[in-house]
């Protein structure tokens, strides 16, 4: 009997039909990680397919490049179905266990949460706000935005929150590595940490064999590649803003908001524009991907996510932008609620993808390193 | 496709040499119509299954290691061939692969380091990354950016010859016909080898059990409407690529995945549990088409692989799992073999066996003795359960029938005259290079060398 949060038998078993094809044909080897590492294995248990589907960035080359891709009677469409056997892990090594029903119908639980932060926190701020505070307009002089919201409710809230999401993501790492089977130490051996890292933080394997993924559509390009860039390396910009931010304010006593020339705003607007075309970037690709290549889950999970990342990067520009007008108050309620709904759902939707994918990596930098099977010449 | 238009380069087929073909004119300046007559997923006939291209190179280059000089590439040819080439078409290929690889990549072709237990062909072969299926993607992309027309779902039915020059097509499409003008026409449209009524005449009855690796769509017909007309004809249509495969294979386009490579890792018997050849005669890359005319020759057309468990894990994991049992005598009967013909099969093959040192990697001391057929290399009794056997039947890749070509790549007339506007490239010519046997990536070379060649030449044939 499966456990309850396995992977569905039949999906497991259409894995392994698919990969047994792969494993003979050994064509698209050249293309990413995942050839390589399947080819290491003469079987594919689930544990197996969970490591390559979590290993695979969906630049969808192989299917393009497929002898045995529908209307082949293999029916072979490998990356879709990495994708959806990828879904089905997020929700079984998502903590805690019965949370991992937010993975169903990911994108409509993602912009309830949104929404409900939203809510709860305009409606606090009505309630214990007095409106001539709320809607004064602002001097933009330190310590204006606590003139709204009390510094320590802010950091009380995403203290919490930040502690929670850190267990969360940190749980379920622990569980995708419990299942590979290797020690717990191996994941941070410096050779294979240095290598999976530095492929994560230049999209490697988002490159193809050199001209780009084969993403939306069939044409190689490195669209994907530069707005994925562009969302990670703002999203790291903004939270080295916070970062400097909070130094600020703790080390040298500097309330927010800071002048516009200051270090953590110019981090932030520019991290907030790599957010802003980032994500705007990547939601315009997956809608006009091929639909042979796009689940329903995976795209709504997906959406969800960067809807909200897309949503923080508008808010806080704005909020910057009229932090002096009286429509502050109510923008900087508006920016912390879509905050606090993305951090609440990192452990929950699209974001673990970052986690899981740097911990295939590393696995698959461990295995590189080790002799793979002896196999004579075909 | 316009039917009122005359196109200077007609070209018939959609496969490498084709496209080759295709995009050598339309760079040239000429109006180009392909016309492919599979629907566009399956485009690109056998061109789709093909992996790497066997390159002369003189000093290591990308990815290829060492070297390959010409006269090795050109003795290697001779020898599977027996002779049955043309030494001056030959070399042609053979020195165009040495420069072919900078033209591939500038249209888009990505080559490979040699994929995972291929590192014999790490000298000799480049493949390409993603396969021929990727290769042809980025041919068509190039072709179309460069206004070439391509035309799907079309089949040649008839070529209008006046006075030994083409004057037009006759495609079906939809079951309508059209009358397609060119000035010049390629005829690059591959083999027969998915007919199943022309291999049965080449082959006799024995043909309906083979099995087609390739493309179901290449059914010969611009092969046979130029053989009828009066084309010289190269090759013998009983000869092709024929590799033993896994019976389970479906009849047409199961392409690498059907391979089982563990034939000389055990023994091989019929349909009446008897071995039939040498299974450790020498490496596997170098037998594995012998092998496919050696099983088209058993009753049935049926042979079944069988190793013990020392073997499982040491080749390729074929695509299909292994019939697996815990006794020779529950192996026979899986197989419906004849239980005790197998274990005496096997009983003798065992007491034959030498005691040596068993080494896959070279050519062992691990030898039959007073046995026939005898197993040279690679013999270890089968002791050690369970059991396993693939079923193995002939796998037909491509047939070397075609028609004589020049140096230009112009068709060659019965009575030896070169035809002014009718070029061949890829394998409906192939036979011209390559009339027996097969090396790895001699296909794409000939398509390669020849559909540029006949792509340039149309072109100038077809000027304005």
């Amino acid at each position: 009997m499966p456990l309850p949060r396995s992977i569905p038998v039949a999906l497991v078993e259409e894995g392994q039909r698919m990969a047994s094809i792969c494993n003979a044909c050994r064509y698209c080897e050249g293309f990413c990680a995942v050839f390589p590492a399947l080819e290491r294995r003469l079987s594919f248990a689930e544990s197996d397919l969970a490591y390559l589907a979590n290993l695979c960035h969906d630049c969808g080359s192989c299917y393009y490049a497929c002898q045995y891709s529908p209307p082949h009677e293999f029916q072979l469409n490998f990356p879709k179905m990495l994708a959806d056997i990828r879904v089905q892990t997020y929700r079984k090594y998502a903590w805690p266990s019965p949370l991992a029903t937010l993975f169903q119908r990911n994108g409509m639980t993602v912009s309830l949460i949104a929404s409900a932060s939203l809510v709860l926190l305009l409606w606090a701020m009505f309630f214990f706000i007095e409106r001539s505070v709320l809607f004064a307009a602002h001097a933009d002089d330190a310590g204006a935005f606590y003139a709204v919201l009390s510094h320590r409710t802010m950091a009380w809230t995403f203290g919490i929150v930040s502690l929670f999401v850190v267990v969360a993501l940190a749980v379920g790492l622990v569980r995708f590595w419990r299942e590979t089977e290797e020690k717990f130490g191996a994941m941070l051996s410096p050779g294979p940490l240095t290598d999976s890292v530095a492929d994560a933080l230049r999209l490697r394997y988002l490159a193809g064999g050199g001209d780009g993924c084969t993403y939306p559509d069939e044409t190689p390009s490195h669209a994907r590649r530069w707005f994925h860039h562009l969302t990670f390396y703002g999203f790291m910009l903004c939270f080295a803003a916070t970062c400097v931010a909070t130094i600020y304010h703790y080390g040298f006593g500097w309330k927010a908001p800071y002048a516009f020339s200051s270090l953590p705003v110019l981090l932030g607007t520019a991290g907030g524009i790599g957010l802003l075309i980032g994500p705007a970037g990547l939601l315009w690709l997956k809608a006009i991907r091929d639909p042979a290549l796009s689940g329903a889950k995976q795209t709504g999970m997906d959406v969800g996510f960067l809807a909200l990342l897309l949503l923080s990067s508008v808010s806080g520009l704005l909020l910057l932008a009229l932090r002096q007008s009286s429509a502050m108050g109510v923008l900087l309620g508006i920016h912390l609620g879509i905050i606090v709904a993305l951090f609440v759902t990192l452990p929950y939707g699209k974001f673990v993808h970052a986690l899981y994918r740097l911990a295939a990596l590393v696995r698959f930098h461990l295995e590189r390193r080790r002799a793979g099977p002896e196999i004579s010449a075909e | 496709m316009d039917v009122s238009r005359t196109y200077d380069v007609l070209i018939l087929g959609g496969g490498n040499a084709a496209l080759c073909a295709a995009i050598t004119a339309a760079q040239a300046g000429r109006s180009v119509l392909v016309l492919e007559c599979a629907p566009k997923h399956f485009r690109g006939g056998n061109s789709r299954h093909t992996r790497n291209l066997r390159c002369m190179h003189d000093a290591p280059a990308d990815v290829l290691s060492d070297s390959y000089p010409e006269d090795e590439y050109w003795q290697d040819l001779l020898k599977v061939t027996g002779g049955q080439t043309n030494e001056r078409l030959a070399r042609m290929t053979i020195r165009h692969t040495a420069t072919c690889r900078e033209w591939m990549i500038r249209h888009g072709v990505r080559f490979q380091p040699p994929l995972g237990g291929t590192l014999q062909l790490a000298r000799t072969n480049a493949f390409f990354l993603g396969g021929g299926k990727a290769l042809l993607n980025a041919y068509y992309r190039t072709a179309e950016a460069l206004g070439v027309e391509v035309a799907y779902d079309t089949e040649v039915t008839e070529l209008n010859i006046r006075d030994g020059k083409f004057t037009s097509a006759i495609v079906a499409r939809d079951s309508v016909q059209h009358e397609i003008q060119a000035t010049a026409v390629v005829a690059a449209a591959g083999g027969f080898e998915s007919n199943l009524a022309w291999l049965r005449e080449a082959w006799g009855p024995a043909a309906d059990n083979f099995l087609i690796r390739g493309t179901p769509y290449n059914m010969g017909r611009v092969l046979r409407v130029l053989l009828d007309g009066g084309a010289k004809s190269v090759g013998d249509a009983a000869q092709g690529h024929c590799v033993a495969i896994d019976a389970r294979a479906p009849k047409f386009d199961g392409g690498i995945c059907t391979r089982v490579d563990c034939v000389s890792l055990g023994i091989v018997v019929n349909r009446d549990a008897q071995r039939f050849d040498d299974e450790g005669d020498d490496f596997w890359p170098k037998r594995y088409a012998v092998w496919g005319r050696l099983v088209a020759a058993q009753p049935d057309q049926i042979a079944y692989s069988i190793i013990d468990a020392k073997s499982m894990g040491k080749f390729i994991p074929p695509m299909f799992p292994p019939i697996k049992a815990n006794s020779v005598r529950e192996l026979a009967q899986a197989l419906e073999l004849d239980p005790a013909a197998l274990e005496s099969t096997v009983a003798q093959f065992n007491q034959a066996v030498r005691p040596g040192t068993f080494d896959h990697t070279l050519l062992d001391d691990c030898a039959t003795a007073g046995l026939s057929p005898p197993k040279s290399h690679w013999a270890r009794p089968l002791d050690t359960a369970p059991f396993f056997a693939y079923p193995l039947r002939p796998g037909i890749t491509f047939t070397y029938l075609g028609v004589a070509v020049n140096e230009r790549a112009q068709v060659i007339w019965q009575d030896d005259r070169a035809a002014a506007n009718i070029f061949a490239a890829g394998e409906i010519m192939a036979g011209n290079v390559l009339g027996k046997g097969y090396i790895a990536g001699i296909g794409m070379a000939i398509g390669t060398a020849f559909g540029r060649i006949a792509g340039k030449e149309a072109a100038r044939n077809a000027a304005p």
